[in-house]
């Protein structure tokens, strides 16, 4: 459980938690400061020039109109933009940080449904409204909705981002304390709204793989979705890991991240949006050189499926140069180093290898 | 107390002219419409007030024991929805505004007082349906109907209160159009631009954000009925449509609708400081021109409200940086506001006080935002009980301060009786001391996380809701007082006179209250606005 004592402030557990409450204690002086300097103002003004009958004024009107007025005016209004141009700049450098997961992170899937959070780990543990990580580690959510706006809210990271319905939205994060905190559904959903909350677990490396092991028995997220595709009969037409398919659809191998052009001549970065897109309405993007005869898989397939068919295609050989982010079954300890850097992070190799053709 | 310095005779004026209901209901007197809007803006205000009192009983405890989830959810909405749509949209332009812009320059009524009386029956239509709609089934999409969840998953009445809020919009729009024709073409011969008073310079304003931005909620409400009506595909992605699309379209007019809020607040606060300090406000080109880039400048930071909706980083990067930009002119005028009371001979009466609450509270109000403007500081506070407290410090302690200090100041003019000035500071102590005190602890309890909307909350957070609730009570009884003493003043308050404050501006130079036509004859305007070098200065404390 979360720490139920009374607080003020709330506890900092994750990279960003600091510079996002460095912001906040500089806007709060900035804001003491302006506010207590207009209450003085006021005060002092209301005291020292009160009205007493008989005792004429020594103000003139022609004071306002002074030169000194027309400073004063600049100086209030360029003070004030200066500082604020020090927030804006301050506010956007930590939100680009906080907005782009790093290359290096380790994936977890959220799909968020009226009233509850549902997480599938790659390797294939499943949890609801709870997440269980290690610590020190890059981990970025990929989420999706089935129903309404839901958002994942995590105060002890300072981040959270909206889990829309057919589209998938990221939220990353590294926690630097283990512990138990809160997750908060943060865009009202109707009824339980209040009620669409969990936990997250922050775990050393090694209680992670523990607990990581023993909720792996259907396999990994890649291979329950190969079995989906399978069942589907995708290899029928695509190109995929294991088949070659007839060549109807698009080669699947190496398609995840690669640059896809489509026959109205545009092109579109194969992401995991697209992928889903192409799925549930295979003719919005034709890709270039196939025909429009795909039929529509809309109701056929659960948002929790269609993540590991997309884990699936992921794993089907990454584009050049990008870092795995599809580990085996099992994860290894000695994985760990926080600062690893691109393509460091875990000792793994694609399940399989081909990163060729692209579809053309 | 005041003692009237001018003895005034019992002659005609607008309250007496005519009697009778018909006489009422048929009026085409601004002054007449300005009234049945304050009747009527006073009961959407208790109304939505019940709602505000029942969120915070419920919230003293961190279990939802009082109030079930969905009947909680549903009085949420309601309470955003009437204050709003009902309360904070129309009530100072539609009633000071519609009293006092005529009065102020020099014109005998609005352009147009067919409409003005149409813009009230629209506004009763739209207000009498979502309070129907709200009592006796509701809807729990709260008042920001976001997508999908208004338009496919609730069970609430979402069409007839999109539909209430829709009509209510034609009022607005009849109204801005009034002020706007009104102000240029009805000025007194010699009024000119710059004479004319800062409320009236704020209701242009205003008036603008109004035509220019009520077509577009309307608009978007069309779209949600007709999603949830008839499953065209605008918003839900199952009917093949975008739900952040709606955000934006909601947040283009919503935004703006803020400052159709504060706007009127901020011309009221510029009139009662001169007023009080025997002044001319300090910047009086730099406050007039601040409403008016206050009213462009909103139009173009609605994305500040997505910065977690999946909206682009340099989509956000823009709102942002045009949020602090529109930050300034808001700046501007507090620091006039302070300068203006500089050597001058202040005054602390009852609307003075409340003109200084607003300055404070708006001052909070508006430094806060610019914590929700920065893109990584929101990312952590959106959605939270920051941003209820963010609104409130602006809306309850801007806004209303800002119409609670014009009521106390246009009062006399309004009704012709002074109202115990005691009482009114009693009550205005009271408002500032339980508005900080229900919603400052919001401040605290949004940055520790908790999200807003919440009907059960975890344990930690309950002391700061109870503060929150304590000050809530004695909100409430700030605002019921003055109920009490403005009823009072009606039988038993003294006769004002025509300027009981010393004013200048132009609906002093007639009596109290006016006759229907404003004048008895059109003045003509020779010196600047706010000369105070021949107006004496009543000493009323």
């Amino acid at each position: 459980m979360p720490d139920q004592s009374f607080q003020l402030f709330p506890e900092a557990a994750s990279s960003i938690a600091g510079q996002v409450d460095a912001l906040y204690a500089f806007m709060v002086l900035i804001s003491a400061l302006f506010s207590l300097l207009i209450a003085f103002l006021i005060i002092f003004f209301a005291i020292k020039y009160r009205h007493r009958p008989g005792i004429k004024p020594t103000f003139k009107p022609a004071d306002d109109h002074s030169i000194g007025g027309m400073v004063l005016e600049i100086v209030w209004t360029a003070i004030p933009l200066v500082l604020s141009m020090v927030m804006f700049v301050w506010g956007v450098s930590i939100y680009f940080t906080q907005s782009r997961p790093p290359a290096d992170s380790m994936e977890i899937y959220v799909t968020g449904k009226q009233w509850m959070w549902k997480v599938q780990h790659m390797e294939g543990a499943r949890e609801i409204n709870e997440l269980h990580i290690p610590l020190n580690r890059n981990i970025k959510l990929t989420m999706t909705s089935e129903d309404v706006i839901h958002d994942f809210y995590i105060p002890a990271f300072r981040t959270k981002a909206d889990v829309l319905p057919g589209k998938y939205t990221t939220e990353w994060f590294k926690a630097t304390k283990t512990g138990a905190y809160h997750i908060f559904c943060a865009e009202y959903c109707g009824t339980k709204h209040s009620e669409m909350i969990g936990t997250v677990y922050v775990m050393n490396e090694a209680d992670y793989s523990q607990w990581l092991a023993a909720g792996s028995g259907e396999g990994s997220m890649a291979e329950q979705g190969q079995s989906l595709f399978n069942q589907l009969g995708c290899g029928n037409c695509h190109a995929s890991a294991v088949n070659n398919g007839i060549g109807r659809g698009p080669n699947l191998n190496g398609l995840y991240g690669s640059r896809v052009d489509l026959k109205d001549g545009t092109a579109v970065k194969a992401d995991e949006s697209y992928i889903r897109e192409s799925v549930m309405y295979p003719q919005a993007k034709l890709v270039a050189g196939f025909d429009d005869v795909m039929p529509t898989f809309k109701g056929l397939i659960s948002d929790e499926g269609m993540l590991k068919l997309i884990a699936y295609v992921k794993s089907m050989g990454l584009k050049q140069g990008a870092p795995n982010t599809v580990p085996p079954a099992s994860v290894t300890t000695n994985s760990t180093a926080p600062t690893a850097g691109r393509g460091a992070a875990r000792a793994a190799t694609p399940v399989t290898a081909p990163t060729s053709a692209g579809n053309k | 107390m005041i003692a009237a310095t001018v003895p005034v005779k019992e002659e005609k004026n607008y309250m007496n002219a005519e009697h009778g209901l018909k006489s009422w209901l048929l009026t085409q007197d601004h002054k007449r419409i300005a009234l049945l809007y304050l009747l009527s803006v006073t009961v959407f205000f208790i109304v939505g007030g019940l709602f505000a009192a029942l969120i915070r009983l419920e919230l003293t405890t961190p279990a939802g024991d009082l109030l079930d989830s969905n009947t909680y959810n549903k009085v949420f909405t309601a309470h955003g929805v009437v204050m709003i749509f009902f309360f904070l949209i129309p009530s100072i332009p539609a009633i000071l505004g519609n009293f006092l812009l005529p009065l102020m320059i020099g014109a005998k009524d609005l352009a147009f007082p067919r409409i003005n009386l149409l813009s009230w029956y629209v506004y009763m239509l739209g207000g009498t349906l979502g309070v129907v709609v709200l009592a006796t089934g509701g809807v729990d999409t709260g008042w920001t109907f976001y997508t999908p969840l208004s338009t496919t998953y609730s069970n609430g009445y979402v069409v007839l209160t999109a539909m209430a809020a829709f009509v209510a919009g034609f009022s607005s729009i009849l109204t801005g159009l009034n002020f706007i024709v009104t102000v240029h073409r009805m000025r007194a011969p010699g009024l000119t631009w710059f004479r004319l008073p800062l409320f009236v310079w704020a209701h242009y304003a205003t008036s603008v954000i109004m035509i220019l931005g009520t077509p577009v909620i309307a608009v978007t409400l069309f779209m949600l009925m007709l999603e949830r009506g008839l499953h065209i595909g605008f918003f839900d992605p199952a009917y093949g449509g975008d739900p952040v699309l709606f955000q934006h379209l909601f947040w283009f007019y919503s935004h703006p609708a803020v400052y159709i809020m504060i706007l009127p607040s901020m011309g009221v606060i510029s009139e009662v400081v001169s007023t009080f300090c025997s002044k001319k406000p300090f910047g009086y080109t730099f406050i007039a021109f601040s409403s008016v880039a206050i009213a462009v400048f909103g139009f173009l930071v609605w994305g500040h409200h997505l910065y977690v909706s999946s909206q682009s980083a340099y989509a956000g990067m823009v709102f942002s940086i045009l949020t602090y930009i529109l930050a300034i002119p808001s700046a501007i005028k507090i620091f006039n506001w302070a300068a203006t009371m500089y050597k001058g001979q202040v005054r602390l009466t009852a609307p003075m006080l409340y003109a200084l609450g607003f300055i404070g509270l708006f001052t909070v109000g508006g430094l806060t935002g610019l914590f929700l403007a920065a893109m990584g500081l929101d990312v952590h506070v959106t959605d939270t009980y920051f941003v209820v407290a963010h609104f409130h410090y602006v809306m309850v302690g801007g806004a209303i301060m800002g119409y609670m200090a014009g009521l106390h100041y246009w009062w006399p003019k309004i009704t012709g009786r002074m109202y115990s000035q005691l009482w009114a500071k009693v009550a205005c102590c009271l408002v500032f001391i339980g508005f900080n005190l229900t919603f400052f602890p919001q401040f605290v309890l949004g940055y520790l996380g908790m999200p807003r909307r919440y009907h059960v909350y975890p344990v930690e957070f309950q002391v700061l809701n109870v503060l929150s609730s304590g000050g809530a009570a004695v909100l409430g009884l700030g605002y019921l007082i003055p109920g009490v003493y403005f009823l009072w003043s009606l039988k038993y308050g003294a006769k004002a006179g025509d300027n009981p404050w010393g004013a200048t501006t132009l609906e002093w130079q007639t009596s109290s209250p006016p006759p229907t036509a404003n004048f008895e004859v059109t003045p003509v305007v020779t010196t600047e606005v706010y000369d105070y070098s021949n107006t004496e200065v009543p000493h009323i404390v």
